[in-house]
């Protein structure tokens, strides 16, 4: 059995949002009164039509910029007036796949996926089984000394996937994750992502592909239309303290 | 920071002309340090050795009054405050000096020689001119001639060109920290989109700007040894002629053992300001994201 705490009437969320705004420069708002909570250990799809503002969203959730309004709580820190100095570690508990995978070009799939251990000063030993393990949950141990560049778009994707588990995050985040594989891979990547969810990784999901929602019966669902969550039920702000079973 | 990750900034964007213009930079820097090191000593080598001295020569056709207005002219300068020493030059001292013109000849005892007297002149603008109106007194038909005065304008000419090489070399400084500057900058571009990704998975401040100022300190140290190496011959080269026993113009020319030390300490200081400027470069640029 698993139960979530409840603190003063709220989910003691992994994630929170206040009446959250963004805009870009002077331009309208492109996220408006988003107000939510994320529970640690769910598995969440983020949807909406091309546009809508999920990517400006989980750009949020990843630190790469601050709300223009609002309040974001992320493992139960304010992080809009976070300094610049303690980003790091919280960037290190997130692992993200980006929507352009941002790959870095001259270096092996192999040294790519080790990036986030290397850069949170793991033992080299450690790294080289953790690749090696990634590697292979998405099908590319053959592939470990190629360059980014001599693999096709589905491959490099998964690639970003290996690298944003590697270091076992705390929050998955990840940007249309299946959109450049076929059905099957899809299939196989969805699988990672549940695996890991029972270990205890939050998951956040963002894809307009249908099909894909079918595939996580647990999870649930944000949906953005206009920059603005729907959420009529009320669900997402408060979540029931529901007892499911693990 | 493990060394694999000292990999992550792509070796081949390092930018090879950069290194090629910090080389050059710090190559042209190295001399025109040396020239006006060189220059400068030369200058005041050649001040101090003879600003202080004098020649007073005694012309008198017939040599018994010659020999008398030189016993005069001796002992009038030897009393006078003016003058710290003053010696009469030997008949065989002045052979010596004419020999080269006129061989044999020289050593006839019936040769007419200019009696000569070699003074050193006490500090002060005005001993000469006081040492003159002594001469003048005791001696009307002296001619004094000063050293100083002769090699005045070239003295003068090394000290100018001494000052025009430390102001080039000044310039050069300045020039190569400006390179320094715009590699580091032109560096930061080239890995940006590395740097974005690692920033973005958590590397601290400290971490990118180790990384870069790594690669860009390697990048100034290659362009400083190259560089270092072909001044250093060049200098060797400018230098030898001078170098040993060639008396004055010797010491002007060689830089001693401060020169030589200010020029090694100028790469080590080159590669020093560029890892400087690099870290400066990147933390900045990362001040401005989040
Ligand atoms: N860097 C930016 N500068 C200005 N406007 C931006 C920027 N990024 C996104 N936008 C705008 O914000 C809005 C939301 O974009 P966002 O990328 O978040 O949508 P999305 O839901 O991820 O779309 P897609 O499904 O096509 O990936 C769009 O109108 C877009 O034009
Ligand atoms: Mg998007």
């Amino acid at each position: 059995m698993r139960r979530r705490e409840v603190v003063s009437g709220r989910v003691a969320g992994i994630v929170q949002f206040e009446n959250v705004g963004l805009r870009y420069g002077q331009g309208e708002e492109v996220l408006r009164d988003v107000s939510f909570a994320l529970a640690p250990g769910e598995f969440y799809f983020l949807t909406g039509a091309s546009g809508a503002g999920k990517t400006s969203l989980l750009s949020l959730l990843y630190l790469a910029q601050r709300p223009s309004r609002g309040i974001i709580r992320l493992f139960g820190e304010d992080v809009v007036t976070l300094p610049r100095a303690r980003m790091p570690g919280f960037r290190r508990r997130i692992g993200v796949v980006y929507q352009d995978f941002r790959l870095v070009p001259h270096l092996s799939i192999a040294d790519n996926v080790a990036l986030p251990l290397r850069i949170a000063g793991a033992d080299e030993s450690d790294v080289a089984e953790a690749v090696h393990e990634m590697l292979a949950w998405v099908g590319l141990s053959h592939r470990a000394t190629a360059r980014p560049v001599t693999l096709s778009g589905g491959e490099q994707q998964r690639v970003a996937i290996a690298r944003a588990v590697a270091g076992r995050p705390e929050l998955l985040l990840a940007d249309e994750p299946t959109g450049n594989v076929d059905e099957a891979m899809a299939d196989r990547l969805m699988q990672l992502f549940t695996s890991l969810n029972g270990l205890g990784t939050t998951v956040v999901v963002a894809t307009h592909d249908p099909q894909l929602l079918r595939q996580v019966k647990a999870a649930q669902l944000m949906r953005l239309a206009d920059g603005r969550l729907l959420d009529p039920t009320g669900a997402l702000r408060f979540p029931p303290a529901r007892v499911s079973m693990a | 920071m493990s060394t694999a990750i000292a990999r992550v900034l792509d070796p081949t964007r390092a930018g090879r002309a950069m290194v090629g213009v910090l080389a050059i930079m710090l190559f042209m820097t190295l001399l025109a340090a040396a020239a006006g090191i060189g220059a400068g000593r030369g200058a005041a080598a050649l001040g101090a050795r003879l600003s202080g001295r004098a020649t007073v020569q005694l012309t008198d056709a017939d040599p018994v009054a010659r020999t008398a207005a030189a016993a005069r002219a001796l002992a009038a300068l030897r009393s006078s405050s003016a003058v710290t020493s003053a010696r009469a030059v030997p008949r065989a001292e002045l052979e010596k000096l004419v020999a080269p013109w006129l061989g044999s000849a020289a050593d006839d005892p019936d040769l007419p020689m200019p009696e000569l007297i070699d003074l050193e002149l006490a500090p002060g603008d005005d001993a000469l001119a006081t040492a003159r109106a002594v001469l003048r007194r005791a001696a009307p038909s002296a001619v004094i001639d000063s050293h100083g005065a002769a090699v005045a304008p070239l003295a003068r000419l090394l000290r100018v060109a001494a000052v025009v090489a430390a102001a080039a070399a000044a310039l050069m400084v300045a020039a190569s920290a400006a390179v320094v500057v715009l590699a580091a900058r032109a560096g930061l571009e080239a890995h940006r989109a590395t740097i974005a990704v690692i920033h973005g998975l958590g590397a601290t401040d400290i971490q990118v700007a180790g990384l870069f100022q790594r690669r860009v300190a390697r990048d100034a140290a290659t362009a400083a040894l190259v560089a270092t190496a072909s001044a250093g011959a060049a200098t060797a080269l400018l230098v030898r002629p001078f170098a040993a026993g060639s008396g004055a113009l010797g010491d002007a020319v060689a830089l001693g053992a401060q020169g030589w030390g200010v020029l090694a300490a100028l790469p080590f200081a080159f590669v020093g300001f560029a890892a400087l400027v690099a870290r400066r470069t990147v933390t900045h640029a990362l001040a401005r994201t989040l």
